[in-house]
């Protein structure tokens, strides 16, 4: 893969990274902000993801319609994502219309007028974007583990948002939240694709130079305190399953620990991908697989790390077999980890990762919207040369540190233990 | 300001000219698009193999046999196989579909040989395993109880129940649980012996490789598979329209949301009218965010997050059907606005503007779909699978241009019978 790509700083702040690719006539931008659930509270939980709905309804240039018109017309696809550490907006189309994209992002950053009868029909798609989530018993159990393991930390909420927060936060707290975190310097702009990067960059500058800056709001970010005992969350709900998710307090992505924890967490629930689009690889001869499926504990199993800025949650969710129990779910995975615990994995396991995660990449760069993602997403919690150097860290993690892993993250101390059981029959409400 | 290579672009277009075809002497038919851009491969494919053979007491056994395929071969256990797999960073599923069992795959280049020799000796000399069939079946009856409780997916069977009654269609694939719990290994080996072979077989690869090598190497691996007996697919039996409204609901108590599907009996792929009806479902609900649907119930109701439409036919006429997902309070409401959009969509013809903005949507898009290995080998597989001629993409952008509205409405009142929608609710 050419790695070559250019970066740079606009006088107003904005960060610009593109990275042409000529294998398909092709352009894919991402316009990201660097604002998400992370930086909210009580009484505004949910704020920065309705903001991004809110970012669909149009501005006086490019109307809602014409918007999303005007990107469909040429077969280009968009969409936004908003997660704890960010929201992201994005246009993939032919590389000829990709000026389309760079013209109303520039728009939206700050003509978006947040009409007051759009926020309130917004309001019930996002209650209801919330009840569909609460239709799965793994959001349910999810969002108390999260809760639990951030007492003071804004991870602490889901980036949905509390139902009485989405029941009460007004037009004037979303237009203000928009204004205050929606400038070139909050923002990255990030295209990838067949484009010449001179003749772009001149563009951008017409597009973007001339956009005011701005200051952000005193972001007060709460560290999490150290977990001193481990905490136990009981859910129920409706069904005949249960579930189990243990999560341990993990570092941060730009944490040197991060490395060794991906080669831990691959070893223990199997490769996990960074990609937004592309293929993924089955985990049947992960240590955790073996231990709970293939001995009928579990009927399945999986994990990951999160890549955030401030630490987060190594997360190992199972769905319970109907013959066994969430405790015997528990009993195996720490017998597990503390194998870990007490021996080094072989070498060629921590090899085997290392393949896993060039496949994956491979998968990955076959997309150029994945591409202009990958350079977004390693910037808002370390930069480009993260992901760059992606593989040649892990390929540099040794067994002893994978040991050292388990032994500092994987104890009990410093885990949240969740269990989702289905209600009595008599207790379901009506 | 741009490279415009669209010109360029089209000539690369799959076609008769880029894309290697070669039939086997036992009818496997192979299917190769080199691209070298990436270091991975992708193999995807099918087998006529499909639940069309199952007993009604037996539903469900398609996929059960697909999936049990690489749970052990005579050459491997199950760990073996997923050790070669997982350690080369490679995936491989083998899944039971109505008409077709179909498999898919992606490895980096280097192991694609590998992974042509896991799948050919699944797909010949599975074992089996008692204990793997057994571990398979408590994973099946976990699903279908969640299964059960899942409004989206319950509202999808269900419409299938009161659209296909008697026909194959109206039977879920994954089975029931009474039927999961009847099939025995017995059940497994027959169906494989009995309904897999090389007739009708075909295999679409497409990444770093060079076709003459790959053909080569599954010549070497399934040129010799043979089965005389190997049954043809039956016919599928007519489906009558519904002659009369039909509502059904399901009670899932607990849930906080319901999802809602109204729909009709759509065309199959190969059908004349195809083209206009796809377009006509793009304008109904998909073009932009999720077209008039997403306009009239998610925009300016407010009542879902999700509201659009689908036209899913393939082999045989698969439904054509709008779904949404809505506070329960407001299914009733959320019905009512889906039904004045379905009956403007089908007495009166789009606007010459709807139609060619969906026009040029469907022009645009398919560089964007061929980007990828996987989404140019599904491309080429459905090229073999409906007969639509090695030149179809390359001819696809004069079909889409030359539908008229006219088109449009007939595809439309054809399928839209108002008086006779049938309408699944599955919530709270």
């Amino acid at each position: 893969m050419d790695n070559s790509f250019t970066r740079l700083e606009l006088p107003n702040g904005l960060l610009v990274l593109l990275k042409e690719i000529h294998t398909a006539p092709i352009a894919s931008l991402w316009l990201w902000y660097r604002v998400g659930s992370r930086n909210e509270g009580p009484g505004t939980t949910g704020i920065s993801h309705w903001t991004e709905h809110m970012q669909f309804k149009g501005t006086p240039r490019f109307p809602a319609e014409v918007l999303d018109k005007a990107v469909a017309r040429e077969g280009g696809y968009r969409n936004a994502m908003t997660f704890m550490d960010w929201t992201t907006y994005f246009e993939t189309l032919p590389a000829n219309k990709i000026d389309l994209a760079l013209d109303l992002e520039a728009d939206r950053m700050h003509n978006s007028e947040f009409d007051p009868e759009e926020v309130e029909s917004e309001r019930t798609v996002i209650i209801s974007e919330r009840q569909g989530h609460e239709n799965e018993p793994m959001f349910l159990l999810a969002e108390e583990v999260q809760a639990a393991a951030f007492r003071v930390h804004s991870y602490h909420h889901e980036v949905i948002g509390d139902q009485a927060d989405l029941e009460t936060i007004h037009r004037d707290d979303l237009y203000q939240h928009y204004r205050s975190h929606y400038f070139p310097g909050n923002a990255i702009l990030t295209l990838a694709g067949d484009f010449s990067t001179n003749a772009m960059l001149d563009r951008i500058r017409e597009l973007y130079e001339p956009l005011p800056g701005g200051s952000l709001p005193k972001l007060k970010i709460r560290p999490e305190p150290v977990q001193s005992g481990e905490r136990i969350i009981n859910v129920e709900g409706p069904g005949d399953t249960t579930y189990v998710e243990v999560v341990y307090h993990a570092p941060a992505a730009s944490d040197p620990d991060f490395f060794p924890y991906l080669v831990a967490d691959s070893l223990l629930t199997g490769p996990s991908s960074l990609n937004v689009f592309g293929g993924g690889i089955s985990n049947k001869t992960s240590l955790l697989y073996q231990a709970l499926v293939d001995k009928e504990l579990a009927v399945s199993l999986h994990g990951g790390l999160t890549a955030t800025v401030d630490p987060f949650l190594h997360t190992i969710m199972a769905t319970v077999h109907p013959e066994s129990t969430a405790e015997a779910v528990v009993e195996a995975i720490d017998k597990e980890v503390s194998i870990l615990q007490k021996t080094p994995p072989r070498q060629a396991d921590v090899d085997r990762a290392v393949k896993q995660a060039r496949a994956l990449f491979a998968y990955g760069s076959e997309s150029i919207t994945n591409q202009a993602f990958w350079m977004g997403y390693a910037e808002i919690f370390d930069n480009y040369e993260w992901f760059l150097s992606y593989l040649d860290r892990l390929a540099e993690v040794t067994p002893e540190q994978i040991q050292g892993i388990a032994q500092k993250y994987m104890r009990r101390s410093n885990r949240v233990r969740g269990v989702y059981r289905p209600f009595d029959r008599q207790e379901i409400p009506a | 300001m741009t490279v415009d290579k669209s010109n360029s672009f089209s000539k690369s277009l799959p076609g008769a000219d880029n894309i290697h075809r070669r039939m086997l002497a036992n009818g496997i038919v192979v299917l190769v698009r080199s691209n070298f851009n990436s270091p991975s491969v992708v193999v995807n494919g099918y087998l006529l193999a499909g639940n069309l053979f199952e007993q009604d007491d037996r539903l469900g056994l398609a996929g059960y046999t697909a999936d049990a395929l690489l749970r052990g071969t005579e050459q491997r256990t199950f760990h073996e196989i997923y050790d070669h797999l997982e350690s080369a960073g490679a995936n491989l599923h083998i899944n039971g579909g109505v008409h077709t069992t179909g498999f898919g795959s992606q490895a980096l280049a280097e192991d694609l040989d590998l992974l042509l020799r896991l799948l050919a000796e699944a797909l010949r000399q599975p074992t089996f395993p008692e204990e793997q069939v057994e571990l398979l079946r408590a994973r099946y009856l976990t699903s279908l109880a969640i299964r059960a409780q899942d409004t989206r997916e319950m509202s999808s069977l269900t419409f299938d129940q009161i659209v296909y009654p008697g026909h194959p269609y109206a039977r879920p694939e994954d089975g029931y649980p009474e039927t999961i719990r009847a099939i025995t290994r017995e059940d497994l080996l027959k169906f494989h012996r009995t309904y897999y072979g090389p007739r009708g077989m075909v295999i679409a690869v497409v990444g770093a490789v060079e076709a003459e090598k790959v053909f080569n190497t599954v010549d070497g691996l399934l040129g010799d598979w043979q089965n005389p007996d190997q049954p043809v697919p039956p016919n599928l039996p007519p489906n009558p329209a519904p002659a009369e409204p039909l509502t059904r609901k399901v009670d899932i108590p607990g849930k906080f949301q319901a999802d809602v599907v109204v729909g009709v009996i759509g065309p199959e792929r190969r059908a004349e009218d195809f083209i206009p009806a796809a377009l006509g479902n793009n304008i109904l609900g998909v073009f932009g965010m999720m077209g008039r649907m997403g306009e009239t119930v998610r925009e300016k109701a407010g009542l879902a997050y999700y509201a659009y439409s689908q036209l899913s036919g393939g082999m045989g006429p698969g439904p054509w059907y709008v779904s949404a997902g809505v506070d329960p309070a407001n299914v009733e409401q959320a019905i009512e606005l889906i039904r004045d959009e379905i009956e403007r969509f089908s007495i009166q013809a789009v606007s010459a503007e709807e139609l060619a903005d969906s026009q040029s949507n469907f022009i645009g898009r398919l560089p964007l779909s061929l980007e990828s290995n996987s989404g140019m080998a599904s491309a080429i597989l459905n090229l073999e699978r409906y007969d639509l001629g090695l030149d179809y993409y390359q001819d696809y952008p004069e079909m889409v241009r030359r539908v008229s509205v006219e088109q449009i409405l007939e595809s439309a009142r054809h399928y839209w019978d108002l008086d006779n929608l049938a309408v699944a609710i599955a919530g709270p």
